[in-house]
């Protein structure tokens, strides 16, 4: 058994969120270049350049790549024979989340009593924390922070086992196709199928921390990411959905097996700004 | 492509007549900001006939809610946000006089009608870019309903603040002729 003390987790679940916010992912800099080499619209290539230089600008003066700083999405694998000391681990890593806030000047974008009273909590907590049992005595973390733009324009189906492939590529492209411009373009999809309506949900948010460039290890699934990518990319939305031959810069599924009766189909859309960073205890 | 228009608030009808979707537009001078809770406030003070924060006449409205400013700046990471959450009151500030709207994406009906009506523009501002438009944010002020936080009203002082004109007082509309174009 290895013991680890949540304060650990509360230091690097504070500074995941800040290096998130400030350092958008290489892979991600990395396929908005390649999306300014073959964009046609020169308002895309503008908005593509903007975007590069945003990138710098948040680097090296440690501003926020964009205003909203998400939502505190938190992913969690904990090794079995881990024994957290000190206190509750989801504390800490609300601790953490509302450090990342103080210290970096991040956004409180979070309000409890989403029905009725929705009071900004203050300091972005809660986070929504996935937490997954796996063998070892490591603790990884991977912090999503997640725009309420681009999850706004996210979409779930329970489609019917004979809608087939069909079905799927015809809900991912209405999907994109009713987002428009909003999701902030060019987008990522991260796309959920199988498992049930929740599963598909976690599928499609996990799909999205794959980094950009790479394919599903089964060549089929790769294949209907590449089929998808280019259909999504006919659209024409362009970057910031001022038309444009580059819509989305990465499809990424996970699949799930479900039930007899089932086909869940999840879409969860990201924006340009795909921060997430990786660190373990 | 051509080079952008300069545009200085206070805005008149023909200066927001002539606009014309795809433009690129560079605006400097003062903007205000407000995002759903401000709307909903001034559409109350309006409804209740009290004096609003600022006039509206000729003004430019950005709809954004900063993150807080980190030390020796004015202001923090300053991008658009998402348009539509603001359509139901769109219209009567246009009709109040507000010329130019700065936000992302799709707007309804409702809002094309009422800037072809009063002679208004609706800009785009790249999303996502919240680091690179701080930049051209020299200062910020809250000027109303500080307990909103983020969602206060602010006043900016702005220099060839980048935008593009998404939808026009003749109809005309960057997303809908944009994605024809490039469509396969
Ligand atoms: S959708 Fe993403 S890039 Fe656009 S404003 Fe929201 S967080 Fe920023």
């Amino acid at each position: 058994m290895r013991e680890i003390d949540v304060n650990e987790v509360t230091a690097l679940v504070s500074r995941l969120f800040q290096e998130a916010n400030f350092l958008l992912p290489a892979d991600v800099i990395e396929s908005l270049q390649a999306a300014l080499a073959r964009e046609e619209s020169p308002l895309g290539r503008d908005v593509l350049e903007a975007l590069l230089k945003n990138a710098g600008i948040a680097a090296r003066e440690r501003v926020p790549l964009c205003q909203d700083t998400g939502l505190a999405a938190v992913f969690a694998e904990v090794g079995q024979e881990v024994h957290f000391s000190g206190g509750s681990f989801v504390a800490a890593v609300d601790r953490g989340v509302a450090a990342a806030q103080a210290e970096g000047y991040l956004r409180a974008s979070v309000v409890s009593g989403a029905c009725f009273e929705r009071a900004n909590t203050g300091d972005n907590t809660p986070a929504v924390l996935h937490t997954e049992l796996v063998a070892g005595d490591r603790v990884n973390i991977t912090v999503l922070p997640k725009g309420g733009g681009s999850e706004n324009m996210s979409r779930l189906a329970m489609l019917k086992p004979a809608d087939g492939v069909e079905g799927i590529i015809n809900f991912v492209l209405e999907t994109v196709g009713l987002a428009g411009a909003n999701p902030c373009p060019p987008i990522f999809l991260g796309v959920g199928i199988g498992g049930t309506m929740d599963r598909a949900a976690l599928l499609s948010k996990q799909a999205l921390l794959r980094p950009a460039g790479s394919p599903s290890a089964d060549g089929r699934l790769a294949q209907l990411e590449a089929d998808l990518l280019e259909k999504v990319n006919a659209l024409g939305i362009g970057p910031g959905g001022f038309g444009g031959t580059v819509t989305c810069l990465g499809v990424a599924i996970e699949e799930y097996p479900c039930h007899i009766a089932s086909l869940p189909v999840a879409v969860n859309i990201q924006c340009n700004s795909a921060r997430r960073a990786a660190g373990s205890l | 492509m051509a080079e952008p228009v300069r545009l200085k608030p206070p805005l008149s009808e023909d200066d927001a007549r002539s606009l014309e979707a795809g433009t690129r537009v560079l605006v400097s001078g003062t903007v205000f900001t407000a995002r759903d809770a401000a709307h909903r406030r001034l559409i109350e003070s309006i409804d209740r006939g009290e004096e609003l924060p600022f006039d509206l006449e000729g003004q430019v409205i950005y709809y954004v809610g900063p993150t807080p400013a980190s030390p020796g700046k004015p202001v923090g990471s300053a991008g658009p946000t998402t348009s539509s959450r603001v359509d139901r009151y769109t219209p009567q500030l246009l009709a109040r006089g507000v010329r130019a709207v700065i936000g992302k994406g799709d707007r309804g009906p409702e809002v094309a009608a009422a800037l072809k009506e009063n002679g208004a523009v609706y800009l785009a501002a790249v999303g996502g870019a919240g680091a690179l438009l701080a930049g051209r944010i020299a200062s910020a002020e809250v000027i109303a309903w500080p307990e909103l936080g983020t969602e206060a009203v602010y006043r900016f002082e702005v220099e060839d603040f980048p935008a593009i004109v998404v939808m026009d007082s003749r109809g005309g509309n960057l997303y809908e002729s944009g994605r024809k174009l490039f469509r396969r």
